[in-house]
């Protein structure tokens, strides 16, 4: 363009070319026809919006503030910088309370940090904070409001979706025959089978390569199978195994169902970008049927280990025992252990339960109760410490104190009626530790408690156990190859008051692990990893031995939920020998089943029976006219299976002995032998079938005497 | 009888089966009395680890290869060496042929040279043994465990480090069929009485068996070890399989983590009869004697076991 094209009515300098800093550049014309590259707004051409940072990274909008006249209003702002504070360093001036006409504030505030992770923090840590009842933070980021600003003001009923039906997932407790199924996975394949007894093989329900990239796991109802993968978590269910949801969460490591099986807590841990930052650590909750995620907790490691623990131990949330009362979750942190409540998934009362120098927690299985170990403090002059939690009252049921403590395990029972605590204490030289069990009887008043001692305290504790249904328990104590094991029960007949009571003690067993029945009254005594798989089925009722048994290397033992099968199984641990096998719950052999490279098997869990406890009493008591429909089914199948084998190898011997057949012929036919013949006799002239070369011939004379006959000789004169 | 050693490998039984050969990485080849395991003598003259041997049908000729590079001919009555049939490679499968005209010699791959077959003449008149190579096959790599023939002398059989059996025409050392059923090396072959089908050991810890002209798989018996040997039963439908974890593992297994039992299997069926405990390290070789009422196995133990089978296992059904 020269200078001549200038439009004459730009003001000029002195030098005739335009003075830019005159020029009011609205007053500007483009030449028509061209737009010089630079595309006009009117033109309604939409051009890709390029995201840019809007500089507001750092701030977010907390909303569901309390609105506040004046004269709160400082108190407010304090508690508001109070709370952010803590997550991140919030600028000075950083804090913005709009206010109305009438002095009151608007119910939200901004809040810059010094850097976009501090606002994200913020974000993740109080969105659901509840300052109050009716005030529960909505916590966002600045740059979000254009995408809420979007929204229309207008509400408009989203479309219902159309009704889908899902597979039933509770179809295999349909089962007539009333089997169980177990998942087993194997080099790359996860397979569910029925478990079949009276064919004596699994029978195979679903199987799949490459379903899971991890582990499996059932819900504890039974209901789905999780299957655990590098992008989330997945869900299958019904008959035919179909997916029901899936749960995003990268890298997810763990996976923990609620008791109630209505949510699903997932764990990670992140390896950080550069050397001198912690792991991160992500657990988040999901919502099972809807598959929302309800909450999510991020942190670096040092956030998720406390007490003793030297790494993350999964769970880092445990779940409480399914109840009515509610679905709480407890982690524990330094001096404290906190309890949320799902769905809402808030801190209960809003406050951790402050536990001095708390090192182990434990819920009831069966009651929202928490046991807690504190060890002693200040150098031993205050107690270590048992505590029982009631939950949501936060009440303490019971405690106790115990001094020169080495170590506590708990053992809770599992209907939640007993627990137990076994405490390693320190001699007085403090130079060896000795064991004990303290005894809690929470369905009884007070919740009494009781000490109990090995007749030998010295012997080291190798197992104990709790009968699912019952009162009894077992331990195995003893410090050589072959301990000992005892049996208690809590419930003494003989005495006004229950008092724990010693049933019996077996000698010499070789045995360090206890497998109750899940029906109690059968106990599975056996000798895992140094032991070599011994097993030992026992029967309590009558304390008699009922078999015992070998399953080689062993790793592995589980009942099934119904308590009538056992499975030991060889899990790649070792090379050699993977596989299962299936026992009676009296210790007779079913069936073996090898697969290399032998990962898991679980056995699917039952969903809770719907009969009640006098109704069960009734069909124990007429359980032979209910189990004969059974006994002949079970007989029927029986006798099938067997001529199905027998049809089975029938055809195959005949399949055989026809292929044999055809082959046999052409040997035998005479040209074939003529040949072999032929190359036998190049070098043996006087070979013929059958060896006969060898056969030397010998005569033999043989002298007969047919008959003596006596015969006068007459005398010729 | 003093006990005797023996880092068993290989062994065969003459054709009457009440002579019992062995031969071992001990250097030296050893014949028994097969009914009560009394040793006869020894085939000294090998500087290396025997790998094979086969007798002659009038038992009068044993033939060995060995490590040592070589193939010897030996007197089995005097235990004299009449002939030497010296290679550039380890020799490590020998099998006369029907007739005892010709053996075939499988030499390693060594030094850069494929693994190969060679079959020769074996002369009559013992002075007249020349060490002329008629026909010399090679191609695949890999050595080759274990050559057999075919029916007729028509063809080879091989197996070896590859994992496939091939079938080899004599006339023009061509492959006439493969078959790579295996996963893994295969460590044995071995022919039914008939010659229509035999059995194959591989360390993927299967035994199959095949049609001898076709190739084609017929069953699988599968083990939970790595398989050595595998044979056929001479009177029943039977086999018998054995193996073991590898030696170089078992100094860290129990000895009943290494399965070193011989299984018996139903040929039929494909199913697990019962098996025999004894050895304490893999077994390398099996072998059945030709009344089929007892068998031998070697094992990398160094003891070889003659098995009678009682009254028991022939009422079996």
């Amino acid at each position: 363009m020269g200078l001549e094209e200038i439009p004459p009515n730009l003001p000029r300098g002195e030098d005739g070319y335009v003075d830019w800093s005159k020029v009011d550049v609205k007053d500007l014309e483009m030449p028509a026809g061209d737009d010089m590259g630079i595309v006009s707004d009117d033109e309604g051409i939409d051009v890709e919006e390029v995201k840019s940072e809007s500089g507001f990274g750092t701030v977010i909008v907390v909303d569901n503030l309390p609105k506040v006249p004046d004269a709160k209003f400082e108190k407010l702002c304090t508690v508001v910088r109070k709370i952010y504070g803590q997550i991140g360093v919030v600028r000075e001036n950083g804090l913005h309370m709009p206010k109305g006409a009438d002095g009151v504030t608007k119910g939200f505030a901004f809040v810059e940090f010094h850097n976009p992770a501090e606002a994200a923090a913020a974000i993740e840590q109080t969105n659901g904070y509840k300052l109050d009842k009716a005030h529960v933070f909505k916590v966002s980021k600045f740059d979000d409001f254009s995408k809420y600003d979007a929204v229309p003001d207008e509400y408009k009923a989203p479309e219902p979706k159309p009704y889908v039906a899902r597979e039933n997932t509770a179809s295999y407790m349909l089962d007539d025959r009333g089997r169980d199924q177990f998942a087993i996975r194997f080099g790359d394949e996860t397979e569910v089978h029925w478990n079949d007894a009276q064919v004596k093989e699994p029978v195979e329900v679903y199987k799949r390569s490459f379903w899971t990239e991890s582990y499996v796991q059932w819900s504890p109802r039974g209901n789905y199978l999780a299957t655990v993968h590098r992008q989330g978590v997945a869900l299958w269910g019904g008959p035919g195994f179909a997916r029901f949801a899936k749960f995003s969460h990268n890298g997810v490591q763990f996976i923990e169902f609620s008791p109630c099986e209505r949510y699903l807590a997932s764990g990670s841990t992140h390896d950080p970008a550069n050397a001198r930052e912690q792991a991160q650590v992500v657990v988040n909750f999901f919502d099972v049927r809807s598959g929302a995620k309800l909450r999510s907790f991020q942190g670096p490691i040092s956030d998720f280990v406390t007490g003793a623990q030297r790494g993350l131990t999964w769970p880092v949330f445990k779940w409480a025992g399914a109840s009515d009362s509610g679905a709480f979750f407890a982690r524990m942190g330094k001096n404290a252990v906190s309890v949320y409540e799902a769905p809402e998934m808030g801190l209960v009362d809003k406050k951790s339960i402050k536990l001095e120098g708390v090192l182990d927690f434990c819920w009831s299985p069966a009651d929202p109760i928490l046991s807690v170990y504190q060890p002693e403090q200040g150098g031993g002059n205050q107690p270590a410490r048992i505590a029982l939690i009631e939950l949501p009252s936060k009440k303490e049921v019971r405690s106790k104190n115990l001094f020169s403590v080495s170590g506590v395990r708990m053992f809770w029972q599992q209907s939640g009626d007993y627990f137990a605590v076994k405490v390693d204490r320190l001699t007085k030289t403090k130079k060896s530790t000795y064991s004990g069990f303290e005894l809690f009887r929470l369905r009884e008043p007070n919740c009494p408690m009781e000490v109990l001692e090995l007749p030998d305290k010295t012997q080291k504790i190798v197992a104990f156990a709790w009968e699912p249904k019952g009162h009894r328990f077992a331990v195995i104590h003893g410090d050589g190859a072959r301990p000992d094991v005892s049996f208690y029960t809590m419930i003494d007949d003989s005495s006004a008051v229950n008092k724990v009571k010693l049933i019996g003690t077996i000698k010499n067993k070789t045995a360090n692990c206890l497998f109750w029945s899940p029906k109690g009254k059968v106990i599975v005594l056996a000798g895992l990893k140094t032991m070599n798989g011994q097993f030992e089925f026992f029967n309590v009722d009558e304390m008699e031995t009922m078999a015992s048994a070998e399953h080689f290397m062993a790793t592995d033992v589980e009942w099934d939920p119904t308590g009538r099968y056992v499975t030991t199984a060889v899990t790649s641990v070792h090379q050699m020998e993977n596989g299962f096998n299936v026992w009676t719950f009296n210790g007779r052999l079913l069936y073996k089943h090898q697969r290399e490279r032998f990962y898991q098997f679980l056995w699917r869990p039952r969903a809770p029976s719907l009969l009640s406890e006098t109704k069960e009493a009734e069909i124990l008591k007429n359980l032979k006219s209910y189990s004969k429909r059974f006994d002949e089914l079970d007989e029927s199948i029986r006798n099938a299976q067997d001529s199905h084998l027998a049809a089975e190898k029938q055809e195959v011997t005949d399949a055989w002995n026809a292929w044999l057949a055809k082959k046999r012929s052409r040997v035998e036919a005479n040209d074939y032998v003529d040949e072999v013949r032929k190359i036998m006799r190049q070098r043996y002239p006087d070979w013929t079938e059958g060896g006969a070369a060898d056969v030397v011939e010998t005569q033999v004379e043989v002298e007969e005497i047919i008959s003596v006959v006596e015969e006068p000789l007459s005398m010729v004169r | 009888m003093r006990p005797i050693l023996l880092k068993g490998h290989e062994r065969c039984y003459n054709k009457e089966g009440d002579l019992l050969f062995t031969c071992a990485k001990d250097h030296h080849p050893t014949l028994w009395y097969s009914d009560d395991g009394e040793r006869v003598g020894t085939y000294i003259g090998h500087n290396g680890a025997v790998w094979t041997c086969d007798v002659t049908e009038d038992s009068k000729t044993l033939v060995t290869g060995s490590a040592d590079t070589t193939c010897k001919m030996w007197d089995t009555e005097t235990g004299t060496c009449y002939f030497t049939h010296q290679f550039e490679q380890p020799v490590r499968a020998v099998a006369l042929s029907k007739g005892d005209q010709h053996m075939v010699i499988s030499s390693d791959p060594f030094m850069g040279v494929p693994a190969a077959l060679h079959i020769v003449d074996v002369a009559a008149n013992r002075e007249e043994q020349t060490n002329e190579i008629k026909i010399s096959m090679s191609g695949p790599e890999g050595r080759i465990n274990r050559a057999l023939w075919g029916p007729l002398n028509r063809t080879i059989l091989t197996g070896g480090e590859d994992g496939v059996i091939r079938l080899w025409d004599v006339e023009t050392g061509k492959i006439v069929h493969e078959a790579n059923d295996h996963k893994k090396q295969i460590q044995h072959l071995s022919l039914s009485v008939d010659k229509t089908h035999f059995i194959s050991a591989s360390l993927d810890k299967t035994a199959k068996l095949f049609d001898s002209e076709t190739l084609e798989c017929l069953k699988t018996y599968a083990a939970d070890r790595p398989v050595n040997a595998a044979i056929l039963s001479p009177i029943l439908d039977h086999i018998i399989l054995g193996g073991g974890q590898d030696a170089m593992a078992v100094t860290t297994t129990h000895s009943k983590a290494g399965k070193f039992d011989s299984k018996i299997f139903y040929k039929i069926y494909e199913e697990e009869i019962g098996g025999i405990r004894g050895h304490f390290g893999p077994i390398n070789a099996l072998a059945w004697h030709p009344d089929g009422r007892s068998f031998t196995s070697g094992g990398e133990d160094g003891y070889v076991r003659i098995h009678h089978f009682d009254n028991d296992y022939f009422r079996i059904k």
